[in-house]
């Protein structure tokens, strides 16, 4: 279990969040659901500690997050990332190995059979000798995907991994994603596309600067929790066609 | 042909000769592999000052009459650090911190020279003059190498993901700041022996270009330290040559070789050849 703990980022005079404290279940998949500049990726990168936090604490299973990095797998945006960079598919993959390695270790056999066969999970072995730049934003976000298996943490937190990505990708990454689960892994997802909240997610958060709800996605994700943190048309718009099954 | 011959003949006779192609081959190396991380990381700008700011340690190591590579890797890292903290603690670019900086070590690194009193010094300080290369700066060259290709094999895998993902490598758990500084005080020790084969103003040459050349030949990081270190013996090597058959300066003949392989490179290299590009272009 992942647990924040009073979180608080940004200035006093501008905070992002204050005294924010939310839980991520084990063996379940929690999405984050929120308006744009609402706190996600900032709640995540502050738990990482990526970023400056005013105050707040994050365990992973009771032990602080900062002492277990070996033990988490994040796949963040990568918008900067550069893709004209001298690695290929395989080597990019096989850095996911290097946190249990440690220093002064170098991948031997069996971190490239890990490597590999993360590969192999997301379809991608045909591509490992291809420059990075060479891939679809697809099959980029799968490259990544299978860094984080080759990983193997326990905590494995992806934010928008859907964005800009083909229907076929996204399948592979879900397929992923539910194996995760069903290993009994913290898996967290900041997601953007409400449409598919309840196909995708066990849990969920909803953050607007703060703690909006969180809990089963059957009783959080509703009209009223939508309306409160987006807007009353969104929610209409959501909870009126197809049914409303959970409002 | 004939001066390739009456080189080769200077070669065997004049261990001066003999000191210069050592110490050029042994830079050319050095520089291509650090030089490789220093582009990849978009550092450019920071090789060049951090090769600028280190001219006050070598006039103090020359008042005080310690060894050069102590007063420039002090130097060095001042100035690295300083950058650091004037760029975390205001809101200027990072490439205006490093132009404020190294313009004004190296300034400071001109009236501590001009105190010491020494002008022809000075002179080879700042163009290079490897055929001056005494028997103590050929053993600091050589200390330097192994520092340098000791770290860049010890640390690979670190040197790798903290230039190409840095926020994975500190989500994992390694310490970038201390990859950075840790790569910048091996930049300077490099600078430092670089500077007796181009000087100060040119080490930024042997920096980037031979690396930048070998990034357009290959997809792969450790091919392309290798050729960058490859390209960095040449260009030292023929650059020695020229200096040495029309006794030009040898910072000024090394550089110009460099920049002549990066053209070729520019035009012909599979990768982004301009050439290629253009003949992949009409056929398309």
């Amino acid at each position: 279990m992942l647990e924040i703990r009073n979180l608080s980022v940004g200035y006093s005079a501008a905070p992002i969040f204050t005294d924010l404290s939310v839980t991520f279940a084990n063996g379940r998949i929690t999405g984050i659901i929120g308006p744009n500049g609402a706190g996600k990726s900032t709640m995540i990168k502050g738990a990482l500690g990526l970023i400056k936090t005013q105050r707040g604490t994050a365990t992973f299973c009771g032990q602080a997050l900062s002492k277990q990095r070996g033990n988490i797998a994040y796949v963040e945006q990568h918008n900067d990332l550069d893709l004209s960079f001298p690695i290929n598919v395989f080597d990019f993959v096989l850095s996911g190995t290097y946190a249990q390695l440690g220093l002064f270790k170098s991948p031997g056999k069996r971190e490239h059979q890990r490597a590999l066969a993360a590969l192999e999970r997301v379809n991608l072995s045909a591509f490992r000798n291809r420059q990075i730049g060479g891939l679809s934003g697809g099959q980029l976000q799968r490259v990544f995907v299978a860094r984080a298996i080759a990983q193997d943490a326990d905590l494995v937190i992806l934010d928008e991994p859907f964005v800009g990505i083909d229907m076929h990708s996204e399948q592979q990454i879900m397929t992923v994603l539910h194996e995760w689960r069903d290993a009994g892994k913290t898996v967290i997802v900041v997601h953007h596309d409400l449409n598919k909240v309840s196909a995708y997610f066990d849990d969920l958060v909803i953050l607007n600067h703060g703690l909006m709800a969180s809990g089963p996605v059957a009783a959080t994700y509703t009209a009223a929790n939508i309306e409160r943190t987006f807007s009353s048309d969104l929610s209409a718009l959501l909870f009126t066609k197809g049914g409303d099954q959970y409002a | 042909m004939h001066s390739i011959a009456t080189f080769i003949a200077a070669l065997s006779k004049y261990d001066f000769l003999q000191s210069a192609l050592i110490t050029s081959t042994m830079v050319g190396i050095m520089s291509g592999l650090i030089g490789s991380f220093i582009i990849l990381r978009g550092m450019s700008l920071m090789g060049d000052a951090i090769s600028h700011a280190v001219l006050p340690g070598v006039a103090v190591a020359y008042i005080l009459g310690i060894n050069i590579l102590i007063g420039a890797s002090v130097f060095g890292i001042l100035a690295a650090l300083i950058i650091g903290f004037v760029s975390t603690h205001s809101k200027l670019k990072n490439d205006t911190a490093i132009g404020v900086v190294f313009s004004a070590f190296y300034a400071l690194g001109f009236i501590l020279i001009s105190l010491a009193g020494s002008a022809t010094n000075l002179h080879h300080i700042l163009f290079g003059n490897v055929l001056a290369v005494s028997n103590g700066d050929m053993i600091t060259t050589v200390i330097v190498l192994c520092i340098a290709v000791l770290f860049v094999v010890i640390f690979y895998k670190e040197l790798l993901i903290s230039s190409f993902d840095p926020t994975f490598a500190q989500t994992y758990g390694l310490n970038t700041q201390l990859m950075h500084y840790s790569l910048m005080l091996v930049l300077t020790l490099v600078t430092v022996s670089a500077l007796q084969t181009v000087g100060i103003i040119l080490v930024v040459a042997m920096l980037i270009t031979p690396a930048a050349t070998a990034f357009m030949w290959t997809n792969r990081m450790s091919t392309m330290l290798t050729l960058a270190a490859g390209f960095g013996v040449l260009a030292s090597t023929v650059g020695l040559y020229l200096s040495y058959t029309f006794n030009w300066a040898s910072g000024p003949a090394i550089v110009i070789v460099a920049a002549g392989m990066f053209l070729i490179s520019f035009l012909l290299a599979p990768k982004q050849g301009l050439l290629i590009k253009r003949r992949e272009a009409k056929h398309a």
